[in-house]
């Protein structure tokens, strides 16, 4: 009993401390707000962290695992590790709304509907992160990393990123 | 412990693994040569996502394998013989049409066959597909809607699309095959059988290439062999960029 409790307040120390990592690419979001981190597990002391990759081939995964070891390490965490897993695979669905509130102040639009039902053509409805106005349009499907498209903002004239919903 | 299923579960996912690498590596070839830096953004972008899925094929095939090769030994270690890609994914690039086109046809077919393996009983490949196909559906968007400004664009780009066409569809038929080896896999509900989903691939080609303004070819005599080992001599020159440096400096790492 008395080691569940020493092991659930583990826990929380160490969800605390990974999910203090921010996305490298991102830097305004935590690795907790994109829903990256799945779990922390504690078991005979040794804390596994599991994350999970937004697309295949995203390059920050390796770094957002280093930095999760390092600031378990930092926490007085002595053994840790970190487990990637794929299933159920990631959606925009379930980065919290913090999140998306932090995204659009940083100037990139937030993923809009729920992931899944894309068409061939279909068209989102992106509001500009700037002015706020509907009056948007893509300017490319793949902006500066694999979850972003390029947009711009016929109202304000600004271009923006897109956080892809997938 | 070796299963009835191993190898064949092993060749599946090297298959799969393979076309996703070397069109992955087919499509960064074009990055800082593109026409306009959106689509050398765009190139890049999905030719990560390709990378990605076959890093993860890869490391899976070398698992079930089990003989101790990681997913760098199976791309860099092996020569064309024994690679078994699609031959459409090893066609040169061309000029931007026909690197759009060859885009366009196997997305068209990726994004379905993904959605499909992810109901597989094979959990990890399940796994992987789900992720794939959300990536493929934006491929296949980006690959229809230039197809689509190409073919009904300029005199010029259209003619270059349907050139592009012409070329590539012999290539197609491929995509369809079902060999003895998937046979198995598919009445075990582990890998896809691709015919149900040609319909749906019929559809996509009519729908696009009638608002591309392009004509479809007939279905004539069609290519086949990838899955045997057996490549155009354009795989061999991909793979001697690809592996150049592991050959050179075996086990070199950074």
């Amino acid at each position: 009993m008395a080691s569940a409790l020493r092991d659930s307040d583990l826990r929380d120390r160490a969800w605390t401390a990974a999910a203090s990592v921010a996305d490298p690419e991102i830097p305004v979001l935590s690795i907790a707000d994109l829903g990256v981190l799945r779990d922390i597990r504690v078991e005979n002391g040794t804390v596994e962290a599991v994350i999970t990759p937004t697309y295949s081939g995203c390059p920050a995964m390796n770094m957002i695992a280093l930095e999760i070891e390092l600031a378990l390490e930092k926490a007085g965490f002595a053994k840790h590790k970190v487990t990637t897993v794929l299933s159920p695979a990631w959606t925009t669905d379930w980065m919290t709304e913090q999140g998306k509130a932090k995204l659009r102040q940083y100037g990139i639009a937030p993923p809009v509907a729920k992931a899944g039902r894309r068409a061939l053509f279909g068209e989102d409805k992106v509001a500009c992160p700037h002015c706020g106005s509907n009056d948007t349009q893509r300017i490319s499907e793949f902006g500066s990393t694999a979850c972003k498209a390029l947009w711009r903002c016929k109202a304000c004239s600004e271009p923006f990123d897109y956080f892809k919903c997938i | 412990m070796a299963t009835m299923t191993d190898a064949p579960l092993f060749q599946y996912t090297l298959r799969l693994a393979d076309t996703a690498l070397i069109l992955g590596h087919r499509l960064s070839e074009w990055v800082g040569h593109s026409p306009v830096i959106e689509e050398d953004l765009a190139f890049g972008n999905m030719g990560l996502d390709l990378i990605g899925q076959a890093r993860a094929l890869y490391a899976y095939a070398g698992e079930v394998e089990g003989k101790g090769r990681d997913e760098d030994a199976l791309a860099y270690l092996r020569d064309a013989g024994d690679y078994r890609n699609l031959l459409l994914v090893e066609q040169p690039n061309g000029d931007f049409a026909n690197t759009m086109v060859r885009q366009f046809l196997y997305a068209a077919f990726a994004h379905p066959y993904f959605e499909a393996l992810a109901a597989s009983k094979d959990e990890t490949l399940a796994a992987i597909a789900a992720k794939a196909a959300k990536e493929m559906a934006y491929h296949v968007r980006h690959a229809a809607e230039w197809t689509i400004r190409l073919g009904d664009g300029t005199d010029e780009s259209h003619a270059r699309a349907q050139d592009a066409l012409e070329e590539l569809w012999p290539y197609t038929g491929e995509i369809f095959e079902v060999d003895p080896i998937e046979r198995a896999l598919i009445d075990i509900g582990v890998a896809v059988d691709p015919a149900p989903l040609r319909a749906l691939w019929n559809k996509t080609m009519d729908d696009v290439l009638g608002e591309a303004t392009l004509v479809r070819p007939r279905d004539g005599y069609m290519q086949s062999g990838g899955r045997a080992g057996r490549h155009s001599e354009h795989l061999g020159h991909i793979l001697s960029e690809l592996q150049f440096l592991q050959r050179a400096y075996p086990g070199a790492t950074w």
